[in-house]
């Protein structure tokens, strides 16, 4: 279902079959995991079994004299660089963590930390080898929960670590990296004026991305220096960078290929085994492969961060919000950098609330360093803000959709970050749910029915396609973004358009970095947006350059020349070429045209919003929670593949369904996690769900060509709170702890029967 | 290691390989065969990614060793289309844009046709039960779901 926005166009908003698509359904694709190079050599990693340790010593001896082995590289093959603190695209972050995430120097900080790497003719005798690799470890104690980690007295991680708070560097040693604030209005005031407030406190699990392509990476050092990497990765460029940064090489001399990619969901940016593949390439002189195990993927690679949330809202008699109140600390893992800045933005940014503060940490846990994921932190905040907004709305007796209608966010509402709204579809996204036929449908016995809303803001960034016209009129589109879900046909559907082409008149091709001009990563909701606006300019070159080809060719001065439906035409005669006639007659006017189109869109960029309407079932005896019906609507601004966009609204939600009921790191006393494992990391399968019922709400963008909004982030905002929501109306009981296990479920509804 | 000699069929055509006792099919179709359509998501059996048909079942190739092969016919993702086109269940996973990343999308083709080769009229829920077994971390397999029930619709009308 789209409400579409009314314009004219011929391939935005049509399904083509995506360009890839073929290679991806016969096996044909090649991911990371499929690169496979004369000579190469096949690793392994040895990791920390302690979640807090420091490493005395590291004996790897005999691990290099097992026959067959080619390389063995710890920590101290990293070459020795000043510590420094860099801008790698994710935020500030000091070299020296970068490097012990990757290669553990003094000490551990986590289990699953890498430790030394090997590099074997076979992966079985790679793995032998790892375990005659001797490390002392004098075992440290562990702290792998928020408050504890803020605690005075608490396990310090980094010795040198001091909290930056509100800007400045206290000196005091501490877990707490940062403290961040944003203030809006005067808070005391408003709750002053508040009829009713509802303060409330959560606690969110540390959940994983759960991609099922395993990471990996295969390098090649060659004699020159020139160091080539293929890997499965969201940014060529950032990989490219982090690498340069990690191995002190310029970034001249390295080359990533990117290589298709299985899922990422922001937890495929950081780079982990990249510069051990380099390391081991470098000592062995072969190309060496390396892929994580699943348990590596889970104990070593980005989690969301837990949290710890609290919220106090208020309404005044007439029930508008006056007063907002959060305080936010989110897990960063064994080294600063958890994303507490997009938390803070997105908190209460469905509302127009006139007084707020936000206060926001981030703390370090020995726990694997968190990483972006989806939407990162602003899901646990809406967790809390949704419940509290649920009961106030209660309290006032309004129905959950109008008292957030009420209160929506619109054009001109200013955030507690201090933004100004520009043209937003929160009301509109809120009244398709209210519209939808699935708000109406009677509920039976220990049936629940739940709302929320999200907010993700999208980014902007660099992004780079250049464009070569073919002699038949077909157009090869090169990109620097990865593709992970439709990307290339949502790309060259932008591009297409401008030219009147038809989507499989273009051929995207995803490329390395020496390639194709600095593109960033592929998240952020950005691709569509930001490298759809660079084909865009990338086609309006082409336009005018085949401009002036068609104005040579008809010797008429090119401001006769217009382009009109596909055509070129001249003002005045009949003269006119469509743009395959033209594409035809390049050589006789001067050779090949290509054109680029290179963009940093710095404003401009729409954040989306996504609201859920959730029917569960619950059974009493066993706690167990059935998705009975799920409805997302989103404002995608203008859908250029609707297809694709149903996908990401799909898939985000069913992430937070997980994130609602299943899914959590779960930790031992001595911080290891137990669960590393599909099996008992449960991730949904195809029948824990109903199907995903899409919305697609369309108020365009004025910042972009299209009108685009990004839409990969925001569904997985707000369906752990809707299913909190209507676990309620199903029992009266309210969870604020995630995931709603069954064993919450049921001691909630034993402690309300008590009462 | 000594290696051990293994006839097999895959997808319809013989072939002979060598392959150490503890080396999983997986592995062997991957790194010595270089069937890399079958992928490695978890290698305990857990995901579904390295899904393969072996003589008419369904398994997780990551769970046979290899030389249990021997004497068996297997079935990959690459064994699904012929010259003549895709199969239909290829057909419909990408009309109904099925996969995004795409890496679970060769084992749900293959589970899928395991399914409707025995199965040629499955429910929904008959369709969500058999494919437990194959994650899916992009899609929520909605449209997975539909592209087999569209698929199965079409092989019965013999299209």
């Amino acid at each position: 279902m789209t409400t579409t926005n009314g314009a004219n166009y011929k391939v935005i908003g049509t399904r083509p079959i995506r360009h890839d698509g073929i290679d991806k359904v016969v096996g044909r694709a090649v991911y990371g995991g499929d690169v496979r190079l004369p000579g190469m050599l096949y690793g392994q990693v040895l990791r920390s079994p302690h979640a807090h340790a420091r490493i005395r010593r590291i004996d790897t001896s005999k691990a290099a004299a097992v026959p067959g082995v080619r390389a063995v590289v710890t920590a101290d093959d990293l070459p020795a660089v000043e510590d420094k603190r860099m801008d790698l695209g994710e935020g500030v972050v000091r070299l020296k963590y970068l490097r012990d995430n990757v290669l553990a120097s003094d000490k551990a900080v986590y289990k699953g930390q890498p430790v030394a790497g090997v590099a074997a003719v076979d992966l079985h005798i790679a793995e032998e080898a790892l375990a005659l690799i001797v490390v002392e470890y004098e075992v440290l104690p562990p702290v792998v929960e928020v408050r504890q980690a803020m605690k005075e007295g608490a396990p310090l991680l980094h010795e040198t670590l001091t909290t930056k708070e509100l800007g400045e560097d206290t000196k005091n040693k501490s877990n707490v990296a940062s403290h961040l604030r944003h203030v809006l209005g005067d808070l005391a005031a408003g709750f002053a004026r508040a009829a009713v407030v509802v303060e409330r406190e959560f606690n969110t699990a540390t959940v994983h991305q759960g991609y099922i392509e395993p990471h990996n990476a295969t390098a090649m050092w060659s004699l020159d220096g020139q160091l080539t990497i293929w890997t499965s990765t969201q940014g060529a460029f950032a990989a490219r960078d982090q690498v340069a940064s990690v191995l002190d090489h310029p970034v001249s001399k390295i080359k990533v290929v990117p290589q298709e990619i299985g899922g990422g969901f922001g937890g495929k940016i950081t780079v982990y085994l990249e510069p051990v593949a380099a390391l081991l390439s470098r000592k062995s002189g072969h190309p060496v492969k390396l892929i994580m195990t699943r348990p590596d993927v889970f104990q070593s690679t980005g989690p969301t961060p837990g949290s710890y949330v609290r919220v106090k809202m208020g309404v005044d008699q007439s029930g508008k919000l006056v007063a907002a109140e959060a305080y936010m600390a989110f897990e960063a893992g064994g080294f600063p950098g958890a994303e507490i800045g997009a938390g803070a933005m997105c908190v209460f940014s469905c509302y127009d609330v006139p007084n707020a503060q936000v206060d926001v940490y981030d703390v370090v846990v020995n726990k694997p360093k968190s990483a972006p994921y989806r939407a990162p932190c602003a899901p646990q905040a809406a967790f809390a803000v949704e419940a509290v907004v649920d009961e106030l709305a209660e309290k006032l007796g309004q129905d959950p959709i109008d008292f957030r209608l009420k209160n929506a966010a619109k054009e001109g509402t200013r955030r507690v970050d201090g933004v100004v709204f520009p043209r937003i579809g929160c009301v509109e996204t809120l009244q398709a749910l209210k519209d939808h036929p699935n708000y109406k449908i009677p509920l039976g016995p220990n049936q629940g029915r739940g709302v929320a809303i999200g907010y993700w803001f999208n980014i902007g960034f660099k992004s780079s396609v250049s464009a070569s016209v073919n002699e038949d009129g077909t157009v090869n589109l090169v990109e620097g973004s990865t593709d992970i879900g439709g990307s290339r046909a949502s790309i060259a559907m932008q591009f297409a358009e401008v030219l009147g082409l038809a989507a499989e008149d273009i051929n995207p091709a995803v490329v390395d970095t020496n390639s194709i001009g600095y593109t960033d990563v592929t998240g952020g909701s950005r691709v569509t947006y930001a490298t759809g606006w660079a084909a865009y300019e990338a086609a309006q070159d082409v336009k005018a350059q085949m401009i002036l080809r068609a104005a040579k060719l008809w010797e008429v001065p090119a401001d006769q020349v217009e382009f009109s439906e596909g055509s070129f035409i001249h003002k005045g005669s009949d003269k006119k070429l469509s743009f395959k006639e033209l594409a035809a007659k390049l050589d006789d006017t001067g050779g090949p045209v290509v054109g680029k189109g290179n963009v940093k869109p710095n404003s401009g960029v729409g954040g989306s919003f996504a609201a859920n309407i959730v029917d569960v079932e619950l059974d009493p005896e066993t706690g167990k929670v059935q998705v009975l019906r799920f409805t997302v609507a989103q404002d995608a601004g203008k859908a250029i593949h609707p297809s694709y966009v149903e996908g990401q609204m799909q898939g985000g939600s069913v992430q937070g369904i997980g994130w609602a009921l299943n899914e959590e790191y779960y930790y031992t006393t001595q911080g290891e996690m137990a669960n590393g494992s599909y099996l008992d990391y449960r991730i949904p399968t195809s029948l824990d769900l109903p199907m995903i019922d899409t919305v697609i709400v369309e108020v365009p963008n004025p910042g972009h060509p299209f009108g685009v909004r990004g839409v990969g982030e925001a569904p997985i905002v707000p369906p752990m709170a809707a299913i909190a929501n209507a676990i309620y109306g199903a029992t009266g009981a309210r969870l604020n702890e995630l995931p709603m296990r069954p064993d919450r479920v049921v001691a909630a509804l034993q402690a309300q029967a008590a009462h | 290691m000594s290696k051990v000699h293994v006839q097999t069929k895959i997808n319809g055509e013989e072939v002979e390989f060598l392959c150490e006792p503890r080396q999983s099919l997986l592995e062997v179709l991957r790194e010595t065969l270089g069937f890399t359509g079958t992928k490695e998501g978890c290698n305990d059996g857990n995901c579904g990614a390295c899904s393969a048909i072996v003589d008419g079942s369904l398994i997780n190739s990551c769970l046979m060793l290899a030389v249990e092969a021997q004497g068996k016919a297997i079935t990959t993702v690459e064994g699904l289309a012929g010259p003549e086109g895709l199969h239909p269940l290829q057909r419909k996973f990408l009309e109904h844009a099925s996969l995004q990343c795409g890496i679970c999308t060769p084992g749900f083709l293959v589970a899928s046709k395991a399914l409707l080769d025995q199965n040629p009229n499955p429910t929904e829920h008959q369709v969500r039960h058999w494919l437990a077994g194959n994650l899916c971390r992009c899609t929520g397999y909605d449209k997975i779901v539909r592209a087999v029930l569209d698929a199965a619709q079409t092989l019965r009308a013999g299209v």
